[in-house]
């Protein structure tokens, strides 16, 4: 099977201090992996390094066997909502026809019928055609989500890439997220970061526990009685050490 | 104020100037504020000045200067941001000042009387020269070519840089000429505003074109059109009344960009209490 990821011995630092160290990391083609681990773990530097956001300290990160820069139409990016301007003056057509920019710039480059479609056709696949002429500011939490989806879509991507989705939106909304994701995971590989025990346990077909070091990677050992008792469990957040377990315990250096 | 117009070559040249300014501070206004880039540009323009100083003492065109040091302070606050470690507003604060101390000196070793720079402080529309004029036509000429020409990638850029460096965009290039664009605008906007007034002028256009238009083209049209409004009424004011006309354009700028705000909250407000009289009617009507 194609490797969609391949992360070999990887360590960002800021500054003095690593955010992550040693991470050896492969995704196959049509995985549903998601990354889990506690605030400052490193799951959004994971994220970006594989992106390309940030410079890497040591180790390659690879993309379908080419660098992220030769590479860039593989990967659709979803950013964490939260972090967004919301109220900047753009309708969701707009922002959903970003994805088809070409590369380096273009000048005076008007989208052309087919780049409309293609965007038509994404809003209609995350659900929010019909929302097409309205501006950003006026979207929910949940509709923004999925017209980051969709921008992401545009790019046509064997592989997306997801910060925190369900963060701040409702649970009805989780849900159609949720959903959506399962169906696009049929044909794109996807990894997604997340506090989300929920999505972990019912979604993801493998895990990656993240805390600085690459603690456990393999499958989601989340039973279903244990996923049933998470339902009346106030606990909604995985960190290494709260008291409610979920996961069987870390043993490190049986990543991969 | 007409007739003066066809009369003066002076006004001639303010009139054309008010008008290319408002075009600049319109689009790229729009852009600072939506970028967040205000005191940016304040740091930029600021450091204009030490521009205008050297120009009189090495004795060519300040106007020139204060191209030359407001494109460096662009450049130089942009590279020390990307390169991190310092908080940008601390560098924008160094350059503002720097900009400011070096004028004073350079104006300090020129021999002779010292020139007033009041016209460049606070602008004087009124004393435009041809050269003024031309540098002005090219600058906001280049600034409306490039804004139009890259107008999509702007709009990735400006909306979510992050995202358009993934895909591709080249966004350092984008964030430097941005800076750069801010500077020409700063240049154009010098002799109409003045260097300390200039902020004003690039905010209370677009701030007030932000509550006509959700749209980013059609704000900054809205924009162009306030800074005209702004421009030739604060011309006429500083004509009739024979004040620096940098000052009556700011105060008139910011005066109608409170008004607009006034009138939209109260607007709002009324609206809330329509909505809650309605219910209470409504709720009456259905206890009865």
């Amino acid at each position: 099977m194609e490797t969609a990821i391949h992360i070999d011995n990887l360590s960002v630092y800021y500054g003095e201090t690593a955010a992550i160290k040693n991470i050896c990391l492969d995704v196959k083609q049509g995985e549903f992996l998601g990354i889990i681990g506690p605030n400052g773990g490193g799951k959004s530097t994971l994220l970006k390094a594989i992106l390309g956001l940030i410079p890497i300290t040591t180790g390659n990160i690879q993309i379908y066997e080419k660098t992220i820069g030769k590479n860039r139409t593989a990967v659709g990016y979803v950013p964490q909502f939260a972090t967004m301007d919301r109220r900047f003056p753009i309708s969701v057509m707009e922002v959903v026809l970003t994805g088809r920019l070409k590369q380096g710039l273009s000048l005076f480059m008007k989208y052309s019928n087919e780049d409309k479609d293609i965007a038509n056709e994404q809003l209609k696949r995350v659900g929010i055609d019909h929302l097409a002429k309205r501006q950003i500011s006026e979207l929910s939490g949940g509709e923004f989500q999925r017209l980051l989806i969709a921008r992401a879509l545009t790019v046509h991507p064997k592989l997306l890439l997801l910060d925190e989705p369900t963060a701040s939106v409702d649970m009805n909304s989780r849900e159609q997220i949720y959903h959506l994701l399962r169906e696009l995971n049929k044909e794109i590989t996807i990894v997604l970061v997340t506090h989300d025990l929920l999505a972990i346990s019912s979604e993801v077909k493998k895990l990656a526990c993240l805390n600085g070091k690459l603690v456990y990677h393999g499958e989601p050992l989340l039973n279903e009685h244990i996923v049933n008792e998470l339902y009346g469990c106030p606990v909604d957040l995985i960190a290494h050490g709260v008291p409610h377990r979920v996961l069987k315990e870390h043993e490190e250096g049986i990543a991969k | 104020m007409i007739s003066a117009i066809f009369e003066y070559q002076f006004m001639q040249n303010a009139f054309i100037a008010s008008i290319l300014a408002s075009i600049v501070c319109g689009i790229i206004g729009v852009i600072v504020v939506e970028k967040k880039l205000v005191m940016m540009s304040g740091g930029i323009a600021h450091t204009a000045y030490g521009g205008v100083g050297l120009g009189y003492l090495l004795g060519f065109e300040p106007i020139i200067g204060a191209f030359l040091f407001s494109v460096s302070a662009a450049l130089g606050i942009g590279a020390i941001k990307r390169r991190g470690g310092v908080q940008s507003d601390v560098i924008i604060g160094l350059f503002w000042s720097l900009g400011m101390a070096l004028g004073i000196v350079f104006i300090a070793l020129m021999p002779g009387y010292p020139p007033d720079l009041n016209s460049y402080l606070f602008g004087n529309i009124l004393s435009v020269t041809k050269a003024d004029l031309y540098l002005m036509i090219i600058l906001s000429f280049l600034v409306v070519f490039i804004v139009i020409a890259l107008f999509n990638d702007w709009k990735a850029y400006l909306f979510d840089e992050e995202f358009a460096s993934i895909i591709g965009i080249k966004t350092v290039f984008l964030e430097y000429l941005l800076l750069v664009l801010v500077a020409m605008t700063v240049v154009v906007l010098i002799r109409v505003a003045g260097i300390i007034l200039v902020l004003a002028l690039l905010t209370a256009p677009s701030a007030m074109a932000s509550i006509f238009s959700k749209r980013l083209k059609s704000r900054m049209i809205f924009a162009v059109i306030f800074g005209v409004i702004f421009c030739i009424s604060g011309l006429w004011i500083s004509y009739k009344l024979n004040i620096a006309s940098g000052a009556c354009i700011v105060i008139l700028s910011v005066v109608c960009y409170f008004f607009t705000y006034a009138i939209r909250i109260v607007h709002i407000k009324m609206k809330r209490k329509n909505i809650a009289s309605k219910q209470i009617v409504g709720e009456e009507e259905s206890e009865v």
